[in-house]
């Protein structure tokens, strides 16, 4: 789960983390008495669930309350990467003498998680890393230790030479690695760390990602999620336990299992066919399941004809088949469906199906290519 | 011969009165796969299907039967706690099917597993198959055939996709292994190919990857270095949009985005045949076959 700029901030502010004040604004009046309160030169930021913000025009200086209104307005509505945006963050500006790098990502390879930091920090430092990894100090840390102080002051001695500055980042560090922890972070970041022009290290910008996974046992962070800057449909897949991302072909697809589903839609592009979603209804699949995938697959218009492909293992094709019936009945259908299912239950599966008048077929790619076949007719038509 | 499992394992199924647990439990029964013990807290001393004992802890259960291999399917917030619990008792191979454990808790549980000698399979895995010995974990059994073929995958129900077609095409298998999709898991590609490779009823070897993570690239690498058996390999994910990415680390650490082409391109130049299609698998394990 992504959450916003200014909820990482007032995590990592409950850590300890020094972070200019700010707060978030809807409308550009708003925005205007924030700035008024600050009494400073602001910055306004579009608060996206996407990088690349700044260079999208997303965040301006504004030096006025005034200017704060202006800066807003046309922030306000504006679409990055395909999000538009809603809120935005309104913070008193930093005079900056140096722009560092910190951040923290759980890592495959090393299987820990692992400090990123570097002097040379900003917005483009995966150039820096792609061209000067040496530049880069990379970090694994034993979870079970925690960051020890001496690889924070090692951290931190790779940003800084100054003594006072150095342990001001370490304490920062260990703030950032608290609230990654305890929130159940995937990804925390701070970018830039800076030092202004009165010598004091503080957060400018702050990223944090939640591991999904961590949501049932983090109330507080779970509340966090914002679904008015989420796609309707996922955040509708996501109510019904489902993994659904749109796509703009017409073949609609409801697998199980994400191998399965990414296979089943590159072979519908194998056989000249564009699938229009990804959607895994994962294992342990109930009947309600189904119906609710079947609401979500319906309600796209471009969809010509549905593929269901199961592989039943911990999903029971029974399951399956029994969702398909009852969701079809409460509302028929208006474009072809073509079943494919097999695996835990299949002969069960099959009579249900045969007994509600639909046919199913065992081989993937016989599937694959009759339901390629039926959308482009239904396009044609 | 396999890798792994085989008649000679002894398992413990963690959860076996939990709905998938006990469902999952009957199926490996039924498969014939030798289950020792049961571990539900508060349940010891209860017997499963008339012919598993119940014990309240791995310990109680392993020190009662000589348990070899434990196969969990506890809720997904209980599931570190299962895995330690397993490797503490000495459990040697501990297969862990949950979905859903947080990343978080598998950093601690990975370096504690290996500490105690342990070999974790998972999380959020099917688990493995050796065809006529032994069932650990979900993967349909009647789709598996004793066979030459080797078969390791990040995927669940892509991985009974392909054994699936190989079956059908009389091609079977000597161990099919799911090590999960997640981003910390206890098995490795490399570590299966290293079973594999020395494995002398493994003659040709299946690698299905997906997008996302390095793993296949370092398997590649691996294949091209110590291999001599034939791998024939699959990535699925060609068609998936790029995410929108958070930040800026992901890139930093990986160095690359971990797309199918990229993986692709390393199957290639380690001389690993690639299926377009999981039925392609077929015709390109027959002609690597002695």
């Amino acid at each position: 789960m992504n959450i916003h700029e200014y909820q990482a901030k007032d995590i990592l502010r409950g850590f300890g983390v020094p972070i200019p004040p700010g707060e978030v604004a809807t409308t550009p009046e708003e925005a205007a008495a924030i700035a008024a309160r600050l009494g400073a030169a602001v910055v306004v930021k579009a608060q996206v669930h996407a990088g690349g913000r700044g260079k999208a025009g997303g965040v301006k200086l504004a030096k006025s309350p005034d200017e704060a209104r202006e800066r807003a307005r046309a922030i306000l509505g504006m679409t990055i990467k395909g999000l538009t945006v809603g809120k935005v963050l309104v913070t008193a500006a930093a005079d900056i003498a140096s722009e560092a790098y910190v951040g923290i990502i759980l890592d495959r390879a090393s299987k820990k998680p692992v400090f990123m930091v570097s002097a040379a920090g900003g917005i483009d430092i995966e150039d820096v890393a792609a061209q000067t990894p040496e530049k880069i100090l990379k970090l694994p840390i034993d979870t079970r230790y925690g960051l020890l102080p001496f690889q924070a002051m090692r951290l931190a001695f790779f940003l800084y030479a100054d003594l006072k500055q150095a342990r001001a980042a370490a304490g920062i560090m260990q703030q950032l690695y608290s609230a990654f922890m305890q929130s159940g972070g995937s990804l925390a970041e701070i970018n830039p760390l800076v030092v202004t022009t009165a010598g004091e290290v503080v957060a400018l910008d702050a990223k944090m990602a939640i591991d999904d996974n961590e949501l049932d046992r983090r109330p507080a962070i779970a509340a966090l999620r914002d679904e008015s800057a989420e796609a309707p449909s996922e955040v509708q897949a996501r109510e019904a336990n489902l993994t659904f991302i749109k796509l703009d072909g017409n073949v609609g697809c409801c697998v199980n299992g994400a191998g399965l589903a990414m296979a089943t839609m590159d072979l519908v592009k194998y056989y000249g066919g564009e699938p229009a979603n990804f959607l895994d209804i994962g294992g342990s699949s109930s009947p309600e399941k189904v119906v609710n995938a079947l609401r979500i697959i319906t309600s796209d218009s471009n969809v010509k004809a549905i593929l269901f492909n199961i592989f039943g293992g911990i999903t029971r094709t029974d399951d399956v088949a029994n969702g398909i019936v009852t969701a079809t009945r409460e509302n028929p259908l208006t474009v072809p469906i073509v079943i494919r299912l097999t695996g835990t239950n299949e002969e069960i599966a099959m009579r249900i199906l045969q007994e509600n008048g639909f046919s199913a077929s065992a081989d993937m790619d016989e599937a694959v290519q009759r339901a390629v076949t039926l959308a482009t007719r239904g396009n044609a038509a | 011969m396999s890798i792994f499992i085989d008649r000679g394992t002894r398992v413990v199924v963690q959860g076996i009165t939990g709905r998938d647990g006990s469902f999952h439990a009957k199926q490996m029964l039924e498969y014939g796969t030798c289950i020792v013990a049961g571990v539900t807290p508060g349940k010891g001393g209860q017997t499963f299907e008339n012919q598993v004992p119940v014990f309240n802890t791995v310990a109680d259960a392993v020190s009662a039967t000589n348990a070899n291999t434990s196969v969990i399917y506890v809720p997904p917030l209980f599931a570190a706690d299962a895995i330690m619990e397993a490797a503490d008792a000495g459990v040697g191979l501990i297969v862990a099917i949950t979905e859903g454990v947080p990343v978080l808790d598998m950093t601690k549980v990975y370096p504690y597993v290996r500490e105690r000698g342990a070999r974790l399979v998972g999380p959020n895995c099917p688990g493995l198959i050796t065809p006529g010995e032994s069932k650990v974990g979900i993967i349909p059994g009647r789709i598996c055939t004793p066979g030459p073929v080797g078969l390791v995958s990040r995927s669940g129900t892509l991985t009974y996709e392909v054994v699936y077609q190989l079956t059908r095409a009389g091609i079977g298998q000597t161990t099919c292994v799911g090590i999960g999709g997640d981003p910390i898991n206890g098995t490795s590609f490399i570590d299966c190919l290293t079973a594999f490779e020395a494995d002398p009823a493994t003659k040709t070897v299946c690698v299905i990857g997906e997008i996302g993570g390095t793993d296949e690239q370092e398997a590649a690498t691996f294949v091209k270095r110590h291999m001599k058996k034939p791998v024939v390999g699959f990535i699925a994910g060609q068609t998936a949009p790029p995410g929108r990415r958070m930040g800026h680390a992901g890139a930093i650490i990986s160095g690359s985005s971990g797309t199918a082409a990229e993986k692709i391109e390393a199957f290639q130049q380690a001389g690993i045949a690639v299926a377009k299609r999981p039925v392609d698998f077929v015709q390109l394990v027959r002609e690597r076959l002695p």
